[in-house]
């Protein structure tokens, strides 16, 4: 009672302790807890990967990413995120498209299936194919016959990321899209516009937020991908390495400066991730911030033009 | 355009029937609603004049011309959606421009139209704002106005006042019915609020359950409601039961006409408006009559200039009549007072009604 006085009363005094809060002891236990797994799980290796590559000073480290190997891995890794990324968005796009638009049999069994890649163990993702375009694959003979080589090259790699991260974009643009509804399509239509004029003029645009944060999500794991990548890539130096292999091969050889220099790239990587997505979420919050004081404002000006109109 | 709908019938699902054998006109620069409550089908019929949905029969023609297949694109009809569905990410300006911009009108063209039409809704400073920046009415007319953008022959409005609070919709309901009559351009509203349809319309089809129960002019309806449902769902009744009994339907110990075909024996009910009813004191040697009741004035309460007259009729029942503060006043009528109830307006019907 006295509680609910005294905030009434102005703030002089203490503000009133929430209702919902927990005594001193088991707030500051809660937040040790949560701290000292993030300091165990996620600084502490963060800090070892930096330390371990600059251990031996910033020359050593430049040199072990000008090497020829390490500059081959990490071409390779931007050239298949270069192409997958794409390649999912366009999927993730249309299959979003096609599941919050229309009704069609078999709907939730598509669904289900985009998750798919989640669900199953890359390592095994990676072995599908191997059965599918190896030597002894479905396809192997008829591929070795027209000199194609898909399993230990590149386009291997490339089909294997692209499995491994489409329910990314996929994911993250359906569930804006079934948020927002399907009206302002349909308003569109009715205004006379085609399904590919909907796409562009509207869609597209009202999933722009959802959109590039499923893309860089799908970035950063396209870049990151190891075990589908390592089934199918051979480890062919300098040819069919990307970046988290090459880190495993560096680091097996003993060789920890070059292999943590290229592993610092990856939590750069990691990072600017999160810092691009963060802004990108504080971007679309500030705009809906400002579009409800400015809905608001312009309530008390369209109450009082109304008025005055009439 | 005169769009008539013909036998349209629409399921959804396998049992489900949104809209049965529905049949109307709405006639040319007239306003036409669709009234009833919700789950009567009514926005469904809306959204099947618009193309949105296909029905599983019957036919849809606008100005003459079968459409019933033709897509929303090429129906040429203006859609207000009832949470306006503006494009977001476009301004005012460019919501309303959109229309003219697919079907690539000239630049000049465009800019000279949306200017108008943001004047004729009264919004021509608004153009540059974000839908987001607008209060629900402005939302409604900037809605209205993308919709006539393209000129369509039929402007088809889904519960235009629906979002709105109390104050800001009756006034755009008139400004509506002004815009309407000056742009003349033939509209089909829903809506499940009576007293904006009586107001706003030309023509009203009252819906229940999927099936149109009558149609016709507002005054038409209101005064002569071809079933009980319409009674009731047009302004607030009060609903007195009864039985037939020699081909006339006794109402409490008040005897009136039997609608035609009642059988001896059958339950009826009266619907008799709370404006429809007048009273008169009773002197201490009144006796009930045809169509006259005796009652008891349980309480008055005053709102503004009407009175509401709560009565408790002889066995038991009760209703409310609503006069004029003078009119009470000039009777005398109090509390406890014994009054005659003039019963003569109410309409009987057979039961076969539950409400």
């Amino acid at each position: 009672m006295s509680g609910g006085v005294a905030a009434a009363h102005g703030r002089r005094r203490k503000p009133r302790r929430r209702v919902t809060t927990e005594s001193a002891g088991v707030r500051w236990s809660l937040v040790g807890i949560a701290l000292g797994f993030l300091g165990t799980f996620l600084a502490a290796p963060v800090c070892v990967v930096f330390a371990s590559a600059f251990s031996k000073g910033m020359g050593p480290y430049l040199a072990a990413l000008a090497d020829g190997d390490s500059l081959s891995a990490i071409g390779l890794t931007l050239l298949v995120a270069g192409i997958s990324v794409p390649l999912n968005a366009v999927f993730g796009v249309a299959a979003a498209w096609l599941i919050s638009k229309y009704d069609f049999p078999g709907k939730s069994v598509l669904v289900t299936a985009i998750d798919l890649p989640f669900s199953v163990s890359p390592v095994v993702s990676g072995l599908v194919f191997v059965l599918l375009f190896g030597a002894q694959g479905v396809f192997g003979p008829y591929l070795s016959e027209h000199d194609v080589k898909i399993i230990f090259a590149v386009p291997g790699i490339v089909v294997a990321t692209t499995f491994v991260t489409f329910p990314l974009v996929a994911r993250e643009v359906l569930a804006v899209m079934q948020a927002q509804g399907n009206d302002e399509e349909e308003a569109a239509l009715t205004l006379g516009a085609t399904g590919p004029q909907i796409l562009w003029h509207v869609t597209l645009r009202k999933v722009g937020w959802g959109l590039l944060y499923g893309v860089i999500l799908c970035n950063a794991r396209a870049m990151g991908e190891f075990g589908a990548v390592s089934v199918v890539s051979g480890h062919i130096r300098g040819e069919t390495d990307t970046m988290p292999l090459h880190v495993e091969i560096l680091y097996n050889e003993y060789n920890f400066v070059g292999a943590f220099a290229v592993a610092s790239l990856l939590v750069l990587l990691a990072l600017v991730t999160l810092v691009v997505k963060q802004a990108a979420e504080w971007a679309s919050s500030a705009r809906r911030e400002r579009d409800v004081a400015a809905g608001r404002a312009a309530g008390a000006a369209g109450a009082a033009l109304t008025g005055a109109a009439r | 355009m005169t769009v008539s709908v013909a036998s349209i019938t629409k399921r959804f699902g396998d049992v489900f029937a949104a809209v049965r054998e529905a049949s109307f006109e709405a006639k040319p620069g007239c306003i036409t609603t669709l009234l009833g409550p919700s789950g009567s089908g009514k926005t469904t019929l809306l959204r099947i004049v618009a193309g949105l949905e296909e029905p599983d029969s019957g036919t849809v023609t606008i100005g003459g011309k079968d459409v019933t297949h033709v897509s929303p694109r090429e129906r040429n009809v203006g859609f207000v959606f009832q949470g306006y569905a503006l494009f977001r990410h476009m301004t005012v300006f460019d919501n309303v421009a959109f229309g003219m911009k697919i079907r690539g009108r000239k630049r000049e063209e465009i800019r000279k139209r949306v200017s108008e039409l943001l004047t004729l809704v009264q919004l021509p400073e608004y153009g540059g704002r974000f839908p987001s920046e607008l209060s629900g009415g402005q939302r409604q007319r900037v809605a209205l106005a993308r919709a006539l953008a393209t000129e369509p022959s039929v402007l088809l409005l889904d519960e235009p006042f629906g979002a709105l609070d109390a104050k800001v919709r009756v006034e755009l309901r008139e400004w509506l019915r002004e815009f309407q009559k000056r742009t003349g351009v033939t509209t089909i509203m829903v809506t499940h609020d009576q007293e904006e349809a009586l107001e706003l319309s030309d023509h009203v089809v009252v819906l229940s359950e999927g099936a149109i129960v009558q149609a016709g002019a507002p005054h038409e309806l209101y005064d002569r409601p071809a079933t009980p449902f319409v009674a009731s769902f047009l302004g607030g009744a009060n609903v007195l039961r009864g039985t037939v009994r020699s081909g006339r339907a006794e109402v409490g110990a008040v005897a009136m006409s039997a609608p035609e075909g009642a059988k001896d024996g059958a339950s009826v009910h009266a619907f008799v408006r709370p404006e429809d009813v007048r009273l008169e004191k009773a002197a201490a040697t009144d006796e009930e009559r045809e169509g006259v009741a005796l009652a008891k004035v349980e309480r008055l309460t005053r709102v503004g200039a009407q009175v509401k007259v709560a009565l408790e009729l002889p066995d038991g029942e009760s209703m409310t009549v609503q006069m004029s503060k003078a009119e009470i006043d000039s009777l005398g009528i109090e509390a406890g007072d014994r009054v005659l109830v003039d019963l003569r307006d109410a309409k009987v019907f057979v039961e076969d009604y539950a409400i």
